[in-house]
């Protein structure tokens, strides 16, 4: 597992260069294209399991889903960021990726450090210390637990349509 | 206690006394807008539609704006499935390449009204908060599933106030106004928010709060908005809506703001964003060092006849500068045909301007005035992130478009105020 650790405002265009928007839309097309002008390395290097720890307003910029649909394709167990931007977060519900807002610990956390995240319990341990993230509502629980927004609003139609 | 803009429109629309900010409400929005990505989005559901059907086709608008005229086989392909997927499914409210960018058409084809809350898959769908409509971007995936809902779940946003007082000076625009605020609150400052925007809104035109609106999303907010007033109402009386049609929304003078401020539009200045990033604003006279090879002056945030008219006034008779190049990028073709009408674009063209068809052009970088290494823009558009323009190691400045206009006479970065 690997930490990629990056700054404030990271922005759509650097997660997914605009130029692509309507001409990649699939897992695979998107996946060598993820945060190229920002890191090249990333595209090539990242592995399941790794996570992202960034600062203020990650995802700001444009609806493109991309970056979150690519982020979750290529097995990012986690963004964790000081905050996220408002379309972006709502992506991440979206597609089940896991955003998580844990301003102290980007706070603490220094390139270097061992990272173990415990998504079920809540727990992020970054070397000696752990920091607590508070789980979704309710109402967006559904949709994470579902595997993301369409298969959540599939299941829905087919309960009303049961029901009829 | 009183409620927001936010909490009002959404107690309406959930038939609710009140709903506080913090609260997850479902709701069914008047319109869902899409535009190329609509190919995309389709795709997510083709399967799901065929067994549930289209939730309501009264509800959706798509717009193709982004890659127009198509690009290359691709987008062309896209463009070709999403007029397949209009004629499938009787979607009346179409509209092909040239009518101009979502957001402009929504308005000016009477699609959004007062009170109306309006989602689309382009976060520059905060724009409507100009007309009165909360109004706010979504993904596909989000849009996706709406097709087969009809409804999607919203968090009551915290709202900010911000008081505008006084009144623009001559050769300062509402664009330098909002990147003046977002230069204040900072490209996070309003995350999650529904921004209200009260005081001395009467100096501002519709197309002043277009802008303003169009640029809320820069500053992280959720949605941006404006009261109705005179100036409202008579936007609405021009393009053929009865008082009937809308109920306006507006706050209650003892709602609970997260933060209230005050600009005082009387000292706003010509500003410009500088790269890469929307917050970093500097009085565009501190600049005049900057060489550009690009300007381009249009977008959804100022494509306009009264930007094209600042422009042709401020340019006049004489020729943009032999050292950069000007790009013309009407918001639509009703605001292209305006400027026509008063001789502006005739001006601009003369003066060297290169006119583009209405669309989004060059703002995302696919087609048309995409920038090479090393190269600057100034532009009216609304981002200036890096890559924006379609190349990592070009430049993007933000500038209303008397600075823009300026600045192509010069060839560099030009307080409007030093060429009249």
């Amino acid at each position: 597992m690997r930490v990629w650790f990056y700054g404030d405002d990271i922005n759509t265009d650097m997660l997914f260069p605009g130029k692509y928007t309507y001409t990649c839309s699939k897992p695979e097309e998107i996946k060598p294209h993820l945060l190229e002008d920002l890191d090249p390395e990333f595209a090539k290097a990242v592995q399941p399991g790794d996570i992202i720890i960034a600062g203020r307003n990650f995802g700001c910029g444009s609806s493109r889903e991309q970056p979150v649909v690519g982020l979750k394709a290529v097995g990012v167990a986690a963004v964790i960021a000081k905050s996220f931007a408002r379309i972006f977060y709502r992506a991440g519900i979206n597609q089940g990726l896991l955003l998580i807002e844990a301003p102290d610990a980007v706070e603490f956390y220094q390139p270097g450090m061992a990272v173990e995240l415990d998504a079920a319990a809540g727990i992020i341990r970054i070397g000696e210390r752990e920091f607590s993230f508070p789980k979704p509502p309710p109402e967006i629980l559904g949709i994470v637990e579902a595997g993301g927004l369409l298969e959540f609003t599939r299941k829905r139609l087919r309960e009303r349509a049961v029901k009829r | 206690m009183g409620m927001t803009f936010a909490e009002k429109i959404f107690a309406r629309k959930t038939g609710r006394q009140a709903v506080k900010a913090g609260e997850i409400v479902f709701c069914k929005p008047d319109r869902i807008l899409m535009h190329d990505n609509a190919a995309a989005i389709t795709d997510k559901v083709l399967k799901d539609l065929t067994e549930f059907g289209l939730a309501d086709p009264e509800q959706v608008v798509i717009v193709l704006d982004h890659t127009v005229p198509a690009v290359d086989e691709k987008t062309a392909t896209g463009h070709k499935r999403i007029r397949e997927f209009v004629q499938k499914y009787g979607i009346k409210r179409f509209f092909d390449i040239g009518t101009g960018v979502c957001h402009q058409v929504m308005v000016e084809k009477r699609l959004v009204l007062p009170g109306m809350v309006v989602v689309g898959s382009d976060s520059h769908t905060c724009s409507y908060g100009a007309v009165n409509a909360f109004a706010t971007g979504i993904d596909r995936t989000e849009a996706a599933a709406l097709l087969l809902t009809g409804e999607t779940w919203f968090k009551v946003p915290e709202s900010i106030r911000i008081f505008l007082k006084g009144r623009l000076q001559e050769l300062v625009t509402a664009k330098d106004l909002i990147l003046t605020i977002i230069g204040k609150i900072g490209a996070d400052g309003a995350d999650y928010c529904s921004v209200e925007f009260w005081g001395d809104v009467g100096h501002l035109t519709l197309d002043d709060r277009f802008t303003i609106a169009n640029m809320g999303v820069e500053m992280g907010a959720k949605n941006a908005v404006f009261p109705v007033d005179e100036i409202t109402k008579g936007f609405l009386g021009a393009i053929g809506i009865e008082r009937k049609e809308w109920q306006d929304v507006w706050a209650d003078g003892d709602a609970v703001y997260r933060q209230e401020l005050t600009f005082e539009m009387d000292k706003v200045v010509p500003v410009v964003a500088t790269p890469h990033k929307v917050d970093n604003c500097k009085p565009a006279g501190e600049l005049k060092d900057v060489e550009v090879q690009q300007c381009l002056i249009g977008t959804c945030t100022n494509g306009r006849a009264s930007d094209f008219g600042l422009a042709a006034e401020i340019i006049g008779k004489r020729k943009v500068s032999p050292k950069t190049r000007l790009l013309l990028l009407p918001a639509s073709k009703s605001e292209l045909e305006k400027a026509l009408d008063a001789g502006d674009i005739q001006t601009l063209v003369e003066a060297g301007g290169v006119l583009l068809p209405p669309g989004c052009g060059p703002c995302l970088g696919a087609h048309q005035g995409v920038l090479a290494p090393g190269e600057r823009c100034i532009s009216t558009a609304n981002r200036n992130f890096r890559g924006r323009m379609g190349c990592r190691d070009a430049e993007i400045y933000l500038a209303s478009p008397a600075t823009v206009a300026a600045s192509a006479l010069t060839g560099r970065i030009t307080d409007p105020r030093e060429v009249m």
